[in-house]
């Protein structure tokens, strides 16, 4: 234990020296988390936007009153987004192009009257060309409900073609009318997984904490190979040490400095980014088991790499392809292949697990997905000690 | 130069094979207090791989090493104290300071506290170091990093000392440094393990010499032994104005000449104790009308008996 813990000492030394531990294991998972945040923020993060749409009812009738007032309303008053009347399609033009709203909702004239004959009737979805993606959220809104009035038009003419009866548009009308009163055909439920999502400032600095993790522990156990190149190895085994406390110490090294790295990012990124990562005894049983699991991918990488080099470059690799596997750029789909993928990654975990604290969980709800988190480490560490003797070798 | 005092190492019948290849076959020598003991062979010879297999870096495949009375395998601790190993290559932290490598290593073998502090700054003097103690050893000369790199092998004072080819590389003054600083230590008692393919140092240094190739110990003993196997014929080289025939001749006659041959300056003897025939042999070269203007004796060294053991010269 003496012997690991002097090796360690020595390692922090060096690595504080060479200083490309700071970069690696503060500067660059902080600042890659804060331009994530800043770009990406604004999407994901609704409750910080101003969106508002507008609405143009040329129409008069019921039918698009009941649009204004089953869909549009009931998204204005979750606090989505605010809707905005206007008097005509030229205002809508002109108020839409001026960017006072992402897009507006027209119902032209006879739109009533063409879903209660079942004849063709369109919303027409006016948008601002410099906010693209909030106009594509409006027409995906139309069209929804588009397709909810068709399918109904279609199974009310099925219905009556089924018992003989002819269409009568002063029938259809209103029958179309009450059962999209009944059934609101657009409806945003607030879903379990949906309460889970953390805030972006959030997500981003545990994403890219998790994500520089996977590297900066190579400071430790990747000293392995370096010894070895350096001939110190040669040394180190001549003396009276056991060849343990050499693997226990780079251990050791790689387990401070990722340790070390996630405590500052942790605070650094809740005092400058307001990231909130829930209860902190929870925090600090994930960022553990964070560790474990970055630590024991990186004993395997030197287990069967040649070179400190080439052990470097696979650990890079491995960092980032999990981490997208993960999650930690973007969102995986939870179904599929990839989904699946994804649930093999600690990012993935670690993420979830972060999740379920951000919900109020308290501490045992990080314990799943820490659980799972250090099993990869233990695991993959396991693996790794079949040939890490290889490398404690003259 | 107590060979028989108590020995400090004992190596037996070491083996090690890697593969398909035997590295080192059946190799055993002794080390006494006080003693310098060359393991002298070319590059490949198994020298490497012999002092491997002696402090405990490599497993061995047969064999045994005893250091100070205890056994060595690559997991004692106790023998590897008693050793103080340099390495054939620097082997340093170049970005800690002269005294930080040593503090480590100097940790890792037990010491600490005040007498750790003392006797580096004792050690820094020794190895000319103490005015650049503070610097990171990677600013060093190549000079100096060998210095370093043999000063952390001594730092904790062992009984044995193991120096795998510390010349290699070197500039002759750091060279020269090196070799005194191996004949101080020897002269304070340290017994000391040499491997080198320069015959010179070994001639100079080592009291006793094991002559190794393709992983077997040829032969082992003092230089004079060594130098016995080949017989003890001096190289006298003669260069002569004139009458080279004639005085050719009348040197062959003599009873300690066993080869006579010419070259383009004049004649080379092989005499049986050239030191003790040399007056007799100048007088025939007289007798035979030649004026001689430059004698050269020239007395058996490693390299022969190198040769006369293997059939090819040491640096092969």
């Amino acid at each position: 234990m003496r012997a690991a813990a002097l090796i360690m000492l020595k390692d922090l030394r060096q690595r504080v020296r060479d200083r490309s531990i700071f970069l690696w294991g503060i500067i660059a998972p902080l600042g890659l988390a804060a331009i994530f945040s800043l770009v990406l923020g604004g999407i994901t993060d609704t409750q910080n936007l101003d969106i508002s749409y507008g609405v143009v009812d040329e129409d008069g009738g019921a039918q698009a009153a009941l649009f204004i007032e089953e869909v549009l309303e009931p998204l204005n008053d979750e606090g989505l987004f605010t809707i905005e009347p206007m008097g005509s399609e030229a205002e809508a033009d002109q108020r839409t192009g001026d960017g006072e709203v992402e897009a507006t909702f027209l119902l032209p004239a006879g739109f009533s009257d063409a879903v209660g004959a079942g004849q063709p009737a369109s919303i027409l979805v006016i948008g601002n060309v410099d906010s693209p993606t909030f106009s594509q959220v409006a027409r995906s809104i139309a069209g929804q409900y588009a397709g909810q009035v068709n399918t109904i038009n279609a199974s009310l003419f099925t219905y009556l073609a089924l018992s003989g009866e002819a269409p009568d548009p002063a029938t259809l009308e209103p029958l179309v009318g009450e059962v999209l009163a009944v059934t609101p055909p657009l409806t945003l439920v607030d879903s379990e997984a949906a309460s889970k999502q953390l805030s972006a400032a959030t997500f981003y600095s545990a994403a890219m904490a998790i994500l520089f993790l996977f590297l900066t522990v190579q400071f430790g156990v990747l000293g392995l190979l370096e010894e070895r190149q350096n001939e110190t190895m040669r040394r180190l085994l001549a003396a009276p040490i056991s060849r343990r406390s050499i693997i226990f110490g780079k251990a050791l090294t790689s387990f401070v400095i990722g340790l070390a790295s996630m405590a500052i990012l942790v605070i650094g990124t809740t005092l400058l980014l307001g990231a909130e990562w829930g209860d902190p005894l929870g925090v600090a049983i994930l960022v553990l088991a964070g560790v474990i699991a970055a630590m024991g991918i990186m004993f395997v990488v030197t287990a069967f790499a040649k070179t400190p080099e080439q052990a470097g470059n696979l650990q890079s690799i491995i960092a980032f392809v999990l981490a997208m596997l993960g999650g930690a750029f973007f969102p995986v789909a939870a179904e599929g292949i990839l989904g699946r993928l994804s649930l093999l990654t600690p990012h993935a975990w670690f993420l979830r697990g972060l999740g379920d604290l951000a919900t109020g969980s308290g501490v045992e709800g990080a314990f799943p997905a820490a659980l799972y988190v250090a099993l990869f480490g233990i695991v993959t560490g396991g693996i790794a000690q079949f040939r890490i003797g290889r490398v404690v070798r003259p | 130069m107590t060979p028989d005092n108590g020995r400090v190492l004992e190596a037996s019948n070491l083996r090690k094979v890697f593969g398909d290849l035997v590295a080192v076959e059946d190799v055993s020598f002794h080390i006494g207090e006080g003693e310098t003991y060359g393991l002298l062979g070319p590059n490949g010879a198994g020298k490497t791989t012999t002092i491997s297999m002696v402090i405990g870096l490599l497993e061995r495949d047969g064999g045994e090493v005893v250091v100070a009375g205890n056994p060595v395998t690559t997991k004692s601790t106790t023998a590897k104290a008693a050793i103080g190993y340099v390495p054939q290559d620097i082997a340093i932290y170049p970005d800690l300071t002269a005294r930080e490598n040593l503090s480590f290593f100097g940790h890792l073998y037990g010491m600490g506290g005040s007498d750790l502090k003392r006797r580096i700054d004792e050690l820094l003097e020794v190895i000319g170091l103490a005015d650049r103690a503070d610097d990171r050893s990677e600013e060093f000369s190549g000079g100096m990093k060998r210095r370093l790199n043999i000063g952390i092998g001594l730092l904790h004072g062992p009984r044995l000392l193991m120096l795998d080819e510390p010349t290699v590389g070197v500039d002759p003054q750091s060279r020269n440094a090196i070799l005194e600083s191996v004949e101080r230590l020897s002269g304070e008692g340290m017994a000391v393990l040499y491997t080198t393919h320069y015959m010179e140092e070994a001639e100079r240094l080592c009291d006793r010499v094991g002559i190794i190739d393709e992983g077997q110990i040829k032969a082992e003993g003092t230089r004079a032994e060594l130098v016995s196997l080949v017989g003890q014929r001096d190289k006298v080289s003669l260069v002569t104005a004139d009458h080279a025939q004639e005085v050719a001749e009348a040197l062959a006659s003599h009873p300690d000449v066993v080869e006579v041959s010419g070259n383009e300056s004049g004649i080379d003897l092989l005499v049986s104790g050239a030191a003790a025939a040399l007056p007799a042999l100048l007088q025939l070269a007289a007798g035979a009308g030649a004026s001689v203007t430059s004698v050269e004796v020239v007395e058996p060294n490693l390299e022969a008996v190198f040769l006369h053991l293997t059939g090819k010269a040491l640096r092969d």
